[in-house]
């Protein structure tokens, strides 16, 4: 069962599937329940590939050179030189008999997303490969990485997060920037965590053109998936809640440059308040350096902003577990699409008015409730309203009431994967919620073309961090984590709906969602195996169908 | 010019000429008995948290009205509803006193559901004008004071397109009970462009809803022309978009209460940045004709109300009384009350009389 926004990951589903039966197969559910499973959530074949690898030699040679190459290739990272080294050595790849001790334990996604999205995205880096001859036996040893290339790879894969290649001029100013390198390498593709070919072969073929012998040419497939990736496209699905007014239709025009709102594709913008919330879905085409993606900006009018909000999230819970239910009646389909259609919602951005004192009920209510189906990723909206000090202390309120009530907002602090994420991430929830100013006007300034607002004390320039964080909320969206916002859709929040839903279906005979997926955390105690045990003898066939797969 | 005119001239401007009266001075008169007295004003703020009324307050005074202010956490908030926080404070400046209260409504649109969040402050305004009607249809009235609300600002949001669902609603219950003047907050966070067109958003939906707010009187046709200039330029700018803020900075080499951005500075008394000194010099300049029209305007529909419909005006309930009564029955009612107060000061008087023959001591308090 995989998801169509990732064709990487029904390869990767395909591989696991012929080897499940031998391995432990960790049900999604359980993915919650300790760390490890966390990991295998994030990239499942990982594990996987761990228990082959510890278990036995004979595994796949395609397997097993998936699963150390990227490794190896995120040993060299710079700042984790040392660490990696010894994480290498950890886990050893028989692909030939002589284990590469310096193959790294492949759990660290990052380090296999690393190398896959560098792969993938660097035509250029993989031609290298192709130089050198295939004819290369088993000795693979993907030993000791050189440092020098996993820093050009990496710096190199640094320009395309995603698919989207952009050039490379990011503001290096920013806050996260070294992190981010590896950042972006790691999360653009998890699922191609095991797939993507390292470019350690190239790394070794730049370095050591003497040994081209040991070359096998596997790192040609990230060129494969990259050309199926560009036919393909991507989708993503954002959410934009918040009162009227806060700027929600302005800054996704901003984000994605382009009039991708509900109030640009409306023919008659009339700004009045609907009297109840209505959920408006509206889809784009977007394409960048070949790269296609189906943006659909999901956007709520009237939330917030009746007098008695009471309830007023339900019809967005409703919309949310709607596209979940839809997913899932098209995946135990038994003639199912190749790609399925993907509308979940990735990603919900909720706008936080700048009042700069603390959070209202209503959005402590709202985030309590939705963070728990959906990633959230709060921001403050209009933020030029406050001054740095103010939105200093502002965030800081927000960051204790959020703890204080439990909300767990994107990243999550659960689903990191490892030491790696977790630096990351850190970075990234020590600025959250992020104060936004959008804009789609553009002025000139110091002889440059800038986004920003003209006021007749100064103007503010959108993407410049020393006046708003917009940028840190591009480059988290899109630039480095996107693909980690629709995994963790995909594997966790869906997952947490499916099993709640085919639970209930099982035992109550019922074919109707409740409406409450606040009240099911995440630990679902099922144990593992479980969902396979299902007898669907509640609601139709095709459950059976969905339990056989499994 | 003819000798008659030119003796009524001199017959009000000279105290020598013949004929003058004197009672020219009797504004003088008025003026330093106001002085000595001091001027009463109770000004209501009104708005959602964080549109930085207390800012705006304490900017418009120039004091520090909230010294230990606790801004409550969202949990809290979720409790509590609207209350009514009265602070007074004595101002005066070139010998004159101003006691002035504010009355703050901490909670006001906080709750999720803000149906009945304005039922407190309706009946605090309402609870005023009743403590007053009883004290002015009181025996002794020689010090009355006077807390009914003159003004209410009435903050709206900046953020939205006009005015909200709930803005409508509030302003159209109080707007017959007190003077609203709508502001709009946090005025730095438009472009002009932004400005005007929430402005004319706003004053559109203010019609349309009919709801009335205070106007400012046009100036008399005596007035000097600046003064009536600047009559027509508030007049024009009405809702005012206002900037907030004590602090002071450095800007272009001087000192300046404003707000200090990374892209610029926000000067609070910049005219060309908001609307701030016109709204003191509208509060300021018409603090007197607010409380006429609150005295003759609203506490006179206050009182009409209130007669009609709840006869007794009873000291043990200052709320009105439930039953809606004939009025030939209520006058008769007043009539047999007068009757009988009439009847008890007379009696007093009696024994006043009695007691100061008997005696010569001063009056006694009476049995009333």
């Amino acid at each position: 069962v995989a998801g169509p926004a990732l064709l990487l990951k029904i390869d990767l589903r395909s591989f696991e599937v012929e080897d499940v039966d031998t391995s432990s197969h960790l049900s999604p559910g359980s993915r919650r329940t300790t760390s490890s499973p966390h990991r295998n959530a994030m990239s499942p074949t990982s594990i996987y590939y761990r228990d082959l690898g510890t278990a036995t030699a004979a595994a796949t040679n395609n397997n097993n050179l998936n699963y150390t190459q990227p490794r190896s290739i995120m040993g060299g990272g710079g700042s984790k030189t040392p660490e990696p080294v010894s994480r290498r050595s950890e886990l050893s790849i028989d692909i030939s008999s002589s284990s590469s001790k310096q193959v790294d334990n492949v759990t660290s996604p990052a380090s296999a997303r690393f190398a896959a999205n560098s792969a993938v995205k660097r035509p250029e880096v993989l031609g290298h490969s192709k130089t050198p001859e295939i004819s290369h036996k088993r000795e693979v040893t993907f030993a000791k990485m050189p440092t020098d290339s996993p820093v050009i790879r990496r710096i190199e894969g640094n320009n395309n997060n995603n698919g989207t290649s952009r050039t490379p001029e990011q503001n290096h100013a920013r806050k996260f920037e070294a992190p981010r390198s590896e950042v972006s390498l790691s999360h653009s593709n998890m699922s191609e965590s095991t797939k993507p070919h390292h470019p350690n072969p190239q790394g070794k073929g730049e370095k050591t053109h003497g040994s081209d012998f040991s070359y096998v040419g596997i790192d040609a497939i990230l060129e494969q998936m990259r050309r199926k990736a560009m036919k393909q496209g991507f989708e993503l699905n954002i959410m934009v809640v918040g009162q009227s007014g806060l700027g929600k239709s302005t800054l996704m025009n901003t984000l994605f440059k382009s009039k991708v709102s509900r109030k640009s594709v409306q023919p008659n913008p009339e700004e009045r308040i609907p009297k109840t919330i209505e959920i408006k879905s509206i889809s784009h085409d977007i394409e960048e350096k070949g790269v296609r993606m189906k943006l659909t900006v999901i956007d709520t009018p009237g939330f917030g902003d009746q007098i008695n909000n009471e309830n007023c999230w339900q019809p967005i819970m409703k919309f949310i577990n709607d596209q979940y239910e839809a997913y899932l009646q098209e995946e135990i389909n038994i003639n199912r699409k190749k790609r399925i259609p993907d509308s979940r919602v990735h990603c919900c951005i909720y706008f936080i008015p700048p009042t700069g004192h603390c959070l209202r009920p209503l959005d402590v209510e709202f985030m309590r409730r939705l963070s728990k189906v959906v990633n959230i990723v709060p921001v403050i909206a209009k933020a030029d309203t406050l001054t740095l000090e103010e939105r200093d202390y502002f965030k800081q309120t927000i960051r204790e009431e959020l703890r204080a009530n439990g909300i767990d907002v994107y990243p999550q602090k659960e689903f990191d994967e490892d030491a790696d994420d977790r630096m990351i991430n850190d970075k990234i929830r020590e600025m959250i919620p992020f104060a936004v100013v959008g804009s789609d006007q553009e002025y000139q300034v110091n002889g440059k073309k800038i986004l920003g607002r003209k006021t007749k004390w100064g103007t503010i320039e959108v993407e410049n961090i020393a006046h708003c964080e917009f940028a840190y909320l591009r480059d988290l969206l899109i630039r480095t984590h996107m693909q980690n916002i629709k995994d963790i859709t995909g594997s966790i929040h869906y997952e947490t709906y499916r099993v709640r839903r085919l639970n209930e279906s099982n035992g109550h005979f019922s074919s109707h969602a409740s409406d409450n997926p606040a009240d099911q955390p995440k630990a679902n105690g099922q144990p593992e195996g479980q969902p396979s045990a299902l007898q669907a003898n509640g609601v139709a066939a095709q459950h059976e169908a969905l339990s056989h797969e499994m | 010019m003819s000798q008659a005119d030119k003796m009524k001239q001199g017959q009000f401007s000279n105290p020598e000429t013949p004929g003058y009266v004197g009672f020219a001075n009797l504004p003088n008169q008025v003026h330093r008995k106001s002085v000595k007295k001091g001027f009463e004003f109770t000004l209501m703020v009104v708005g959602e948290s964080g549109l930085g009324k207390s800012t705006l307050i304490n900017s418009l005074f120039l004091t520090d009205l909230y010294p230990e202010r606790i801004i409550p956490g969202a949990a809290e908030k979720i409790e509590r509803t609207v209350q009514i926080e009265a602070s007074t404070v004595e101002i005066e400046e070139r010998g004159v006193k101003l006691r002035l209260t504010v009355v703050d409504t901490p909670g006001y649109g906080d709750a999720i559901n803000s149906q009945d969040c304005f039922s407190t402050i309706i009946s605090y305004i309402d609870d005023q004008f009743e403590r007053y009607l009883h004290d002015e249809s009181g025996l002794n009235r020689r010090h009355i004071v006077d807390n009914r609300v003159h003004c209410c600002f009435y903050f709206i949001s900046p953020l939205g397109h006009g005015l909200k669902p709930l803005d409508v609603q509030f302003m159209k219950a109080i707007h017959n009970k007190v003077n609203v003047v709508p502001v709009i907050a946090k005025a730095d966070t438009l472009t002009l462009r932004e400005r005007e067109r929430l402005k004319r958003r706003v004053l559109d939906e203010i019609d349309e809803h009919g709801i009335k707010i205070y106007h400012l009187p046009d100036a008399e046709s005596d007035e000097d022309e600046d003064f009536k200039e600047q009559t027509r330029i508030l007049k024009a700018s009405i809702p005012f978009a206002v900037v907030g803020s004590n602090q002071q900075i450095e800007a272009k080499g001087k000192k300046v209460r404003g707000r200090l951005y990374p892209w610029g500075v926000v000067e609070v008394e910049n005219p060309e940045h908001n609307d701030f000194l016109k709204l003191r010099i509208m509060l300021i300049t018409h603090m007197q004709d607010l409380q006429e029209v609150t005295q003759d305007l609203h506490y006179e529909n206050f009182r009409s109300e209130r007669l009609k419909r709840g006869g007794r005006l009873s000291s043990h309930g200052y709320g009105p009384e439930p039953e809606e009564m004939d009025k030939d029955i209520i006058l008769q009612e007043k009539e047999a009350e007068l009757r009988r107060m009439q009847e008890m000061i007379a009696k007093m008087q009696a024994q006043m009389q009695k007691q100061g023959d008997g005696e010569g001591d001063g009056p006694h308090v009476g049995k009333v």
